[in-house]
């Protein structure tokens, strides 16, 4: 029987997070592949709380650090070292952590620190002599089937690659305090400060609603029904290539491949074809409603909404259509 | 989606300027049910158009070009999307300004308005931001303009469909072109088959793929345009419009430069020639662009740049502009550089619009669908019919040395007789190792070697002294020799011996051979077995469609030969004209027989002392206009009284693997009678021109008619023919134009060098203004070249009734003067042996 | 100031990768190539510190002869000079690759100082391990962040900036020399000017062996262990029809529905 899994546990407010949540149920999985192995946590922070209850998600033993210089503020070296640490202490077979910025960043550092190599955003995992497992490359169009091997299995997990399973009546997890040591020199890069989102502004990468609009908005004058449009819903204008380079928008509202990308709950795009330069910065939107005049340009196949017109005739009507809905309502 | 019909009546494949072009036409034409069918999406399905530069400069020599484009431009603006920004080509070097005259000169010929010469100082005033120190002038052409050729699709299929002739289906691959006993009968996509009368395609460089699925051939190549666009520009930042400056292009580097918007785009045709094989073409999924956008060869373009910043510093230099795109972009090139439209001679009803460029697109698409209609296109399409092409035009090789050698003569200096050098030799005459020996400069034509005169005739020059009318000038003087105008004088005086092997021959034969024939003829083939016969072919609309000669052999066989520069679209219209039913039948014999043209005074002492005496070639015996088998050193050939030099002579068609025996004896022969090798260049320029015989491409086109060019006979054959009614409502009216022979007075330029027009250039009046005839054409020179028997320097032209006056002055514009001509001859009379006492004796 | 950019040549890919039938490699037959967008933004703020700053800024890739063009396309940017650690063209894990990049800088530095800052893009576009700038900094023995999308350089120190997991941002504060992972939106990467190309055209390039093609070991202590790529594959195309909800302004009161429905209405 090999050594257990250890799984980096991302919290804030006394809850873990999803895409943690997610690794434990990759774990649990891994686990039991492997013939039964325990699954532990690394929670850093106050995690007295919380450790017991991940025992749900198939924790037996959630190792916590609670001293205050290393778990006040997040510091990526010293949590990296702290994993590293006690994946050796615990002798694990595998050790885990979300496919997140943290989760990537403080997986790294234990990887570098164990002088063992890591994979990143892994889908699933056969565990043999050596490792198979599939893992995303570029950002998920493409994947890789590879081998992994060593003493220690060190992985990330994509987020969405399996669902959190979550078994209540589990017993609850054995809390175990860790008090890593760790070098001044990790301690040294540490957040140092917070700041709120700027109030009133939004930017195109925060916007629940982004208004986009391409070669079919046709000039610099017409962007007002869109701007329009994203003020009533408290949105951000974003554009296609076409538009900045003609000049009628600033290259900051582009959106594409060589703009940015955004991830806003709504994407109207209006009078965008839909060239795959503009939807690499789009698609993470979790909804796209299209207003094009021609039913076959490609923007349609990546829309889940389309509206069938002129831009110029739509976005008026829908402004006007809101604000007398909340004429209505006053 | 759109759901697929089962069958339409004409079915175009590919959604870009051309096919969009297409469908509009055609339903203005009239067609219902047409089916446009597009593998990419809409608006912009990723061929050459999405990213074609989109400005239209009006200019080209050719006439058939600068029509197709012209009246391109035209479409553009009435469908409002044209934008009007004027064009400047610049010069760099003296030779650059003189070619900028000549451009000046052909823009005046086709009608181009408000064209001017600018000096530096006056280019700098319109593009402020150039470095006119660079530059020796430009020629400014106010209607050149932007066109936006996406829209300018979405209107014409709007157009269409409000017509209610479209149905539209994008996103739907062509997989297969089905036919059946030559005729297309549908295609086959991935989403269903489609039956079809009619197949259109306009895919661009994707062409010959689809092509090839029917069995047909398009011979073009899919090739690389580099182009970047810089931005954005500060000197841009107030730009009222997509494009306020005049767009230049800098034509001794071969690139273009254009305000877009806030950028500023750099185009080249300067870099080596990229070919791509169109089945390398990535798909549209897997390209990172589109697929006729291809990644960048930044070290191609480096040189570019260089030229660039040297023009415009001030934008191109500005380290705070950067290159905001760069792209390999595909387009299409073809052999000869020409478009490739009509029905493909190899499946009836599948039709080919390729190698268009955005410039001339739409005009083009009126052409092709008024040529599908009714057979009377507009603008005549002689030099882009795909039925033009030999086989070995249609092979990789050819397509690949061609391309590559014109690709960079996209924006070059290029002269009306210069030759290609790439892919030769591929067509020998049997005698072709005699012209070796004689010293032969050969010119190219239909793949066969020509001389176009003999340096082994050197010795001539001596002989005639000032009557070769040598040339001062180094233009006039390229791919010219006054050795020409010896040999033309040496067969005058005695005899001269062509090879004339470029010939296209076609035999008919068959019960109906002489009805099929004859229903295409203008004049009467219905003869007796035995006479040569000389006719034009008309188009319905009774535009001059060919002209060629008939040899009657037999009452059930005609033999037809023709040129060989448009021998295969002869033989696709003899071939077209064939019954359905196997009475009548084509068959191609250029191949099997060499031709050699005898001729001149001596011309009968010749072939008298080369033959065996068995026939008599008598002017009795063997009059005129007659064609006999003629036995020689034990060859028996065919020979026919015929002429286009004016003399004496015969034209004997020999079996190809006996000609060189053929070509000894008759050189043996003529040798006691000082006869000459005599090349091309008398044969196709400076004889027939004194004689005024008119030519196919120069005189004889589909906008001409026969009473305008003087070849109306007296009487009229009892039989119909194609253009009969057309013909006969132009013999009861009035010409508005007469083609003219005149003659050069004083060839002396403000230099005081002899200068002689070479075709193209524009006639005016005595105030240099252009001379338009009633139905809006203007007057040009349609053939120039030496009239050493006449001493004169001979050009035809079509002039309005008011002007073809014999002793009519007028002017000539050449190289930007203007040399005084008189009009000698209105109409055919010759003005060399005007009683043809020569051909006749 | 003294500057590093590590960049990593990757083909610029279309809508749809497309492999080699061998599923070795994405087929780059009619792909260009550049740098993921993040390194894009790497070399912009390894520039924009040397102008506000004054020092000199250097690219480092390691790679195949060919990635030339990527060192020269930053150098056309304003990056000064440019080290290309050649490589026989095999991919390389990040193990083995962080190795080479820490010695390579340990080598440079001994000849020409030390660097202040060394910029990585957050991950490559291709294999995106998210390791590789860490790794580098751990056998440094420097401090080292990543996910910045704000930068200032002060006085031996640097201020950086990163969106925080819940919402606004965070700030770290590090002592020099150290090790950043940049990520796009840190800036607006300028576009090469037509000079900035004739110029990165005409500079040298310093090329440094390594691995098999300086004859020495494949790959780094570790490396064997994987992961190694066994086979590469495309994952199933998710494609979609949008829902026609109506046509022209008649469709506005259904638009504002869907609005309603989402949440994004708002009052």
């Amino acid at each position: 029987m090999s050594g257990p899994i250890l799984v980096f546990v991302e919290h804030a407010s006394g809850e873990a997070d999803r895409v943690s949540l997610e690794t434990l149920a990759f774990a649990r999985g891994l686990a039991s592949s492997l013939g039964g192995v325990a699954v532990e946590a690394l929670l850093i922070g106050p995690g007295a709380e919380l450790g017991p209850s991940l025992g749900a998600h198939g924790v037996a033993t959630a190792h916590v650090v609670e001293d205050a210089a290393i778990a006040g503020v997040y510091a990526p070296g010293a949590w990296g070292a702290a994993l590293a640490s006690l994946a050796t202490a615990r002798g694990a077979a595998a050790v885990l952590a979300p496919g997140s910025d943290r989760g990537a960043e403080v997986l790294a550092h234990a990887a570098a620190r164990l002088g063992l190599p890591s994979a990143a955003n892994v889908l699933s995992v056969i565990p043999g002599d050596p490792w198979r497992l599939t893992r995303q490359r570029w950002a998920g169009s493409l994947l890789e089937d590879a081998t992994l091997d060593g003493p220690m299995r060190l992985l990330s997990v994509a987020p969405h690659a399996v669902p959190v399973d979550e078994r209540p009546g589990s017993p609850a997890a054995a809390i175990a305090q860790f008090s890593p040591s760790v070098s001044a020199a990790d301690l040294a890069v540490r957040v140092t400060g917070h700041e709120a989102p700027a109030a009133g502004s939004v930017s195109l990468s925060d916007a629940k609603v982004v208004v986009g609009g391409g070669r079919g908005v046709g000039s610099a004058a017409a962007f007002s029904e869109l701007e329009e449009l994203a003020d009533l819903l408290g949105g951000a204008v974003g554009v296609s290539r076409v538009v900045t380079s003609n000049g009628w928008r600033p290259h900051t509202q582009q959106v594409g491949q060589t703009g940015q990308r955004i991830a806003p709950d709504l994407y109207i795009a209006c009078g965008i074809s839909g060239a795959i330069q503009h939807i690499v910065g789009c698609k993470a939107a979790k909804r796209i409603l299209a207003i094009n005049t021609d039913p076959e340009s490609p923007i349609m196949s990546v829309a889940d909404f389309a509206v069938i017109g002129d831009l110029h005739a739509v976005l008026p009507a829908i402004s006007a259509e809101i604000r007398r809905r909340r004429g209505h309502g006053q | 989606m759109a759901t697929l019909p089962e069958r339409a009546r004409i079915v175009v494949i590919g959604a870009g300027i051309v096919g969009n072009s297409m469908a509009y036409h055609l339903a203005k034409q009239g067609w219902k049910d047409i089916l446009l069918l597009e593998k990419g999406t809409l608006p912009n399905p990723g061929g050459s158009t999405g990213h074609a530069s989109n400005f239209i400069f009006l200019t080209d020599h050719s006439k058939e070009m600068a029509a197709f484009t012209i009246d391109s431009a035209n479409q553009y603006r009435e469908l409002g999307v044209y934008h009007e920004c004027g064009g400047i080509e610049v010069a760099r070097t003296p030779e650059r300004m003189e070619e900028l005259k000549r451009r000046v000169a052909s823009s005046i010929s086709w009608g181009v308005e408000g064209i001017r010469l600018l000096s530096p100082a006056e280019v700098k005033a319109m593009v402020p931001f150039i470095d006119e120190t660079v530059i020796l002038g430009g020629f400014y052409t106010p209607g050149v303009g932007v066109v936006d050729s996406l829209q300018a699709g979405t209107l014409m299929r709007q157009a269409a469909m409000d017509l209610g002739a479209l149905t539209i289906a994008a996103g739907v691959e062509v997989t297969g072109v089905d036919t059946r006993d030559g005729r297309v009968t549908g295609v086959r996509t991935d989403q269903g088959n489609v039956e079809a009368e009619i197949v259109v395609i306009a895919c661009g460089i994707w062409s010959p793929r689809i092509a090839k699925m029917a069995g047909a051939s398009i011979p073009l190549t899919p090739a690389v345009h580099q182009m970047i666009d810089i931005g954005p520009v500060p000197q841009f930042a107030t730009a009222k419009s997509e494009v306020d400056y005049p767009i230049v292009r800098d034509m001794d580097t071969n690139m273009y430069e254009r305000q877009h918007g806030n950028g500023f785009e750099i185009g080249s045709y300067a870099h080596r020639a990229i070919l791509m094989d169109p089945d390398d073409i990535p798909s549209i999924e897997a390209s990172a662009l589109s697929p006729t956008m291809l990644p960048f060869t930044q070290d191609d373009f480096d040189p570019q740049l260089e030229d660039a910043l040297e023009l415009f510093p001030e934008i191109v230099g500005d380290e705070s502009v950067g290159v905001k795109l760069a792209i390999n972009g595909l387009l299409s090139l073809t052999p000869d550089g020409n478009p490739i439209i009509g029905e493909t001679p190899e499946v009836k009803g599948l039709w080919s619009v390729a190698a268009i460029w955005i410039k001339e697109a739409p005009g083009i698409a009126k052409t092709v669908a008024e040529w599908m209609t009714h057979g009377t296109p507009e603008i005549d399409p002689h030099g882009s019919d795909i039925a033009r092409f030999y086989d070995h035009h249609k092979t990789q090789q050819h397509i690949a040395a061609r391309t590559t050698e014109g690709f960079n003569k996209t924006y070059g200096i290029v002269h009306p007789m210069e030759q290609w050098e790439s892919n030769r030799p591929i067509r020998l005459s049997p005698a072709y190792d005699r012209h070796v020996e004689l010293k032969a400069r050969f010119f190219e034509a239909a793949g066969w070697e020509r001389p176009f005169w003999y340096g082994a005739n050197e010795a001539l020059l001596g002989e005639y002294g000032e009557r070769v009318m040598p040339r001062a000038a180094e233009w006039e003087s390229r791919w010219w020799s006054p050795i020409i105008n010896a040999e033309h004088l040496a067969m005058r005086d005695r005899a001269g011996l062509v090879d004339l092997s470029a010939f296209a021959i076609f035999d008919v034969s068959g019960p109906r051979a002489c009805a099929a024939l004859e229903r295409l003829c203008v004049n009467r083939v219905d003869v007796a077995p035995g006479r040569t016969v000389y006719t034009p072919l008309l188009n319905p609309a009774g535009g001059i469609l060919a002209d060629l000669t008939i040899m009657r052999l037999r009452h059930d066989l005609f033999r037809v030969v023709t040129g060989g520069g448009l021998g295969m679209r002869d033989r696709k219209i003899f071939a077209d004209a064939m019954p359905a039913d196997g009475s009548a039948q084509l068959h191609d014999v250029t191949n099997a027989f060499t031709t050699f043209g005898l001729w001149g005074p001596r011309a009968r002492d010749i072939l008298g002392a080369a033959s065996d005496g068995s026939t008599d070639i008598s002017h009795a015996g063997m009059p005129f206009l007659s064609s006999r088998s003629v036995d020689i050193d034990g060859v028996r050939t065919l020979a026919s009284r015929i002429s286009y030099v004016g003399e004496l002579g015969w034209e004997i068609y020999v079996p190809i693997e006996q000609g060189l025996r053929v070509w000894d004896a008759l050189w043996r022969a003529g040798l006691p009678h000082g006869m000459a090798a005599v090349g091309i260049g008398t044969y196709a320029v400076t004889a027939r021109l004194e004689k005024g015989y008119r030519a196919h491409g120069a005189e004889l086109e589909l906008d001409f008619n026969l009473v305008e060019a003087g070849m109306a006979r007296p009487s009229l054959k009892d039989a119909d023919f194609v253009g009969r009614a057309a013909y006969e409502k132009q013999r009861s009216t009035d010409p508005v134009a007469v083609l003219c022979t005149l003659t050069l007075d004083d060839p002396t330029s403000k230099s005081g060098v002899r200068r002689y027009m070479l075709g193209r250039e524009p006639i005016l009046d005595l105030e240099g203004r252009r001379i338009v005839d009633a139905r809006g054409r203007g007057s040009y020179v349609t053939s120039a070249g030496s009239g050493p028997s006449v001493g004169k320097h001979l050009l035809m032209a079509y002039l309005p009734p008011r002007h073809a006056k014999v002793g009519e002055q007028l002017l000539v514009e050449y190289f930007g003067e203007h040399y005084p001509v008189s009009v000698a001859v209105a109409g055919a009379t010759p003005l060399f042996d005007p009683e043809n006492a020569r051909i006749r004796s | 100031m003294n500057v590093l950019v590590c960049v990593k040549r990757v083909p610029q890919t279309g809508g749809r990768i497309v492999l080699t039938t061998d599923g070795q490699e994405i087929d780059t037959k009619f792909l260009g190539f550049t740098v993921s967008p993040h390194e894009e933004c790497a070399v912009e703020e390894a520039v924009r510190i040397v102008e506000a700053g004054g020092g000199s800024s250097t690219v480092l890739t390691l790679g195949p002869g060919a990635a030339e063009d990527q060192l020269r396309d930053a150098m056309a940017l304003g990056i000064d000079r440019a080290i290309l650690l050649e490589t026989d063209g095999s991919e390389w894990d990040p193990v083995s690759t962080a190795a080479a990049i820490a010695e390579a800088i340990r080598a440079d530095e001994a000849a020409r100082g030390a660097y202040d800052v060394v910029l990585f893009g957050n991950e490559s576009a291709d294999a995106g391990g998210f390791q590789v700038g860490i790794r580098v900094a751990v056998a440094l023995g420097r401090p080292v962040v990543t996910g910045l999308k704000g930068l200032e350089i002060g006085e031996g120190r640097l201020t950086a900036r990163r969106e925080a997991p819940s919402g606004g941002w965070e700030t770290y504060d590090l002592a020099l020399p150290a090790v950043v992972g940049v990520k796009e939106g840190i800036n607006l990467p300028r576009y090469p000017s037509v000079p900035g190309r004739l110029r990165a055209k005409k500079k040298e390039i310093e090329r440094v062996p390594v691995g098999a093609a300086s004859g020495g070991p494949a790959a780094a202590a570790g490396a064997a262990l994987g992961p190694s790529m066994v086979v590469l594959r495309l994952p199933e195309e998710q494609r979609s029809e949008a829902e026609v909800i109506g046509r022209g302004a008649d469709a506005a009161p259904a638009v504002v529905d869907l609005l309603e429905k989402i949440g994004v209405l708002g009052s």
